[in-house]
């Protein structure tokens, strides 16, 4: 297939997980900041969200204090910004627009329709429409997007590009999300594994959807070491890096010719890494360390993509 | 022509329906308004979901608009489009023999049947196509003739397009919706079906392809998503089965094309390109334009593949060449014109100059190259003001322009706000050539939606219709 068709695609199906992990992170903020005990300032609950996404600095330039309107005007709203909801939403539909040769129609249409829904938000509507109601919203419409696409699309080069897309962007929220929260919920000086709310940990378990796999897993009571195994190695749960990597490394199968690609050694590399590694190391070594690399290898994975399939091909 | 009063193409001269129009007249008379407007919000929806838009140059940033359709179909009889199919084969027949003419021997230019500067310093004659062999000696593969009406029997052509015409994913889509929306309606005539355009399309691309490539690749080529008639490019692209390319995505080596693909470089053989003569190839002509390919004009040159349509057809369909066309089907078939002109003034002859100055509310005055409706003179609804003005830039080049009388364009019944009332319209069928000359049975109608407007282009507010032509 085309090299720009396999970009397109792949950032069609990035853009539509990215902005599902966005609703995700600010419905547990949001969900955060109305708990019993909430803190006296509300930018505890919606920092995190900034710092999750991908340009914290341009956040704290243009907008300053993390107030639940001014992070909520900056990760759903901003035209500006590439990553909001409303930005990111636009991007997979200009993609998918630029691919209608390549997918089903109900695939384009279901983007279709979600742009369309949102190609006038604002603050007021946001406002009417209700902050839970849209996150949820937003999530069922990538569900829904995702679903189609397994029901509808050919399974060929363009589909496995597709979910490449969706796996890379995924592994990539997952491991900011668990390093962030990390961070906020560990208070500082305090052990793993030491007292912290039960509160904070399962609305991090519900970010992910993971609440009630954890309980199916582990039937113990929630502990910080057990979250970060459950959502970096558990090969079963289909948000966890070990999951969204082996995903890739599988789905790289078909598309690499006979010859061996670099990306293809670099994803089988982090995947193995997940496959046998141990959530002891992982924690000797130092969690946030851990998932700083594992961010950087992954973005180098995503690079090598990009260079090995979409950019290629001039012939010398 | 005198103006004559107004042809209303279901009217018949005792007032009842014409014969094709009797089952619509029939079926308009025992169905309510209301349900009329609520198939419009329908087939609305239905375009806007689907994504049926086009983008409007000229309100600053680029905005998608829909063509707004009208559910109520255009009817033609069997012997209507009869004379329609006769005229616009042989028309593009002899267009495409002229093309060929001009570009090697110009035995028609020797022959005086055309002034050689109209051709030769034409803006779109392009030099380095002379000499060149084409498959077929096709030229304009895909072609557009603008047809209007003023009587049951007077069709003439308005203008060639043999350059990129758009509009054919409309007489397709458009049918699909009035399908859906009236099927009982339409299983009650016998209307032609026009799906098999794509395949037929493709079939004719595939005969012109370099020689001895039994298997060719087809592809389109599109200036990109911002283009107006990007939806279109998507829709045939997908209804053929090729890839949709750009400019980025096809490089020359070795004197041959190809393109990049995630397993590496694949040659493409026949480039049906929707991007003008001008971006083509930044080596070639416009160094600027990022939407070509670097050295594309070279691999045409040596047949190392073919472009549809041909660079420099465009030759053909300038409007200072149109007069000459009932010359042009004499002098390469030997028959006489089905299908007459618009009797037109070119004003580089100083008596037709001299003729339109005076008469300026009573033509259209048009620029020789331009297209699409824009910077045009309506005379007769244009203000003295406006009049004045267009009178300046005549006379600071006259040759730029051409006239005709204004049309009494023929109405079809057409929902309106407060009912159904006459409107009027146009007609683009599309002829294909390749293989053998040909159309399907359909159109693009146009037709301008305010009341008394004689403007059918959809950058001017006209919107479309299904057009329905009746087997025999």
């Amino acid at each position: 297939m085309l090299s720009r068709s396999a970009e397109n695609l792949y950032w069609m199906s990035r853009y539509i997980e990215r902005a599902e992990n966005a609703a995700r992170v600010l419905d547990v903020s949001y969900r955060m900041s109305l708990m019993p005990s909430a803190a006296p300032k509300e930018s505890l609950y919606w920092q995190p969200a900034i710092e999750i996404g991908n340009d914290p600095a341009a956040f704290g330039a243009q907008y300053g204090e993390a107030s639940q309107s001014n992070v909520l005007h900056f990760t759903v709203l901003d035209r500006a910004n590439p990553s909001s909801v409303y930005s990111c939403i636009r991007a997979a539909r200009e993609n998918a627009r630029a691919e209608r040769t390549r997918i089903s129609s109900e695939m384009w249409e279901a983007l279709n329709e979600t742009w369309l829904a949102i190609a006038d938000l604002d603050a007021a509507r946001l406002d009417t429409w209700g902050l839970r109601a849209f996150f949820d919203w937003v999530k069922s419409r990538s569900h829904l997007f995702r679903g189609v696409t397994v029901g509808t699309a050919l399974q060929d080069d363009a589909f496995h590009f597709i979910r490449i897309g969706t796996f890379i962007e995924r592994a990539d929220s997952t491991a900011r999300i668990l390093d962030v929260k990390y961070h906020v919920l560990l208070p500082s000086g305090e052990e793993a594994g030491g007292s912290v709310d039960y509160y904070q940990w399962g609305a991090l378990l519900r970010s992910v959807s993971a609440f009630r796999a954890y309980r199916n897993v582990y039937r113990r009571e929630i502990a910080p070491w057990r979250v970060a195994e459950l959502l970096i190695l558990y090969p079963a749960f289909p948000r966890s890096l070990a999951a969204c990597l082996a995903e890739v490394d599988r789905t790289l199968g078909p598309l690499a010719p006979s010859e061996r690609l670099e990306c293809v050694r670099l994803a089988g590399d982090l995947y193995a890494d997940l496959r046998y590694g141990k959530i002891d190391d992982i924690f000797r070594d130092g969690l946030h360390e851990f998932l700083e690399d594992f961010i950087r290898r992954n973005n180098r994975l995503a690079d090598r993509l990009q260079s090995d399939f979409m950019m290629s091909a001039v012939v010398e | 022509m005198s103006p004559s009063p107004v042809f209303d193409e279901m009217t018949g001269p005792a007032g009842g329906p014409r014969p094709a129009w009797a089952a619509l007249q029939a079926w308009l008379d025992s169905t309510p308004l209301d349900l009329l407007h609520r198939k419009r919000g329908e087939a609305e929806a239905l375009f806007r979901r689907l994504g049926i838009t086009f983008y409007l140059y000229g309100d600053g940033a680029a905005a998608e608009r829909m063509i707004p359709f009208d559910v109520l179909p255009r009817i033609l009889s069997a012997e209507e489009w009869a004379t329609v199919e006769r005229g616009c084969i042989q028309r593009v027949q002899a267009l495409n023999m002229f093309l060929h003419d001009i570009y090697h021997d110009r035995e028609i230019l020797r022959a005086g049947k055309v002034p050689a500067d109209l051709a030769i310093d034409n803006d779109a004659y392009r030099p380095e196509m002379a000499g060149v062999d084409l498959p077929g000696r096709v030229y304009s593969h895909i072609a557009g003739i603008d047809i209007v009406r003023t009587g049951p029997d007077d069709f003439f052509v308005l203008e060639d397009n043999l350059r990129t015409p758009s509009g054919v994913s409309y007489m397709l889509e458009n049918r699909e919706t009035t399908m859906r929306l009236f099927p009982d309606l339409f299983a009650g005539m016998s209307v032609r079906p026009v799906g098999s355009y794509p395949d037929r399309l493709l079939q004719n691309l595939r005969a012109v392809a370099p020689a001895g490539r039994p298997d060719p690749a087809v592809v389109l080529l599109t200036p990109g998503r911002l283009n107006a008639a990007y939806f279109e490019h998507v829709f045939l692209a997908e209804q053929m089965g090729v890839e949709l390319v750009e400019g980025q995505d096809l490089f020359v080596d070795g004197g041959r094309v190809f393109m990049r693909t995630t397993g590496g470089p694949e040659r493409v053989d026949v480039i049906y390109r929707r991007i003008d003569d001008d971006f083509l190839d930044p080596l070639a002509f416009d160094p600027e334009s990022v939407l070509g390919v670097a050295g594309l004009l070279s691999v045409v040159r040596s047949g190392g593949v073919t472009l549809a349509n041909a660079i420099g057809a465009g030759v053909a369909d300038d409007k200072a060449i149109y007069s000459f066309v009932p010359e042009i089907v004499r002098f390469y078939l030997g028959e006489e014109p089905v299908l007459a002109n618009v009797p037109s003034y070119l004003l580089r002859n100083p008596d037709d100059c001299r003729y339109v100055l005076e008469h300026l509310d009573e033509l259209v005055v048009k620029e020789v190259h331009g297209s699409g409706g824009y910077g045009m003179l309506i005379g007769p609804k244009a203000s003295r003001a406006e009049r004045e003005a267009y009178r300046q830039r005549i006379l600071a080049d006259p040759a730029a322009f051409m006239a005709q009388p204004t049309l009494a364009l023929s109405t079809c019944p057409t929902l309106v706000e407060d009912g159904v009332a006459p409107r009027h319209v146009d007609l683009r069928p599309f002829v294909l050539s390749g293989e053998t000359t040909s159309l399907v049975p359909g159109a693009f109608t146009r037709v301008a939606l305010p009341e008394g407007s004689l403007v059918v282009n959809s950058s001017q507010g006209g919107g479309t219709k299904d057009t329905w032509v009746l087997g025999e």
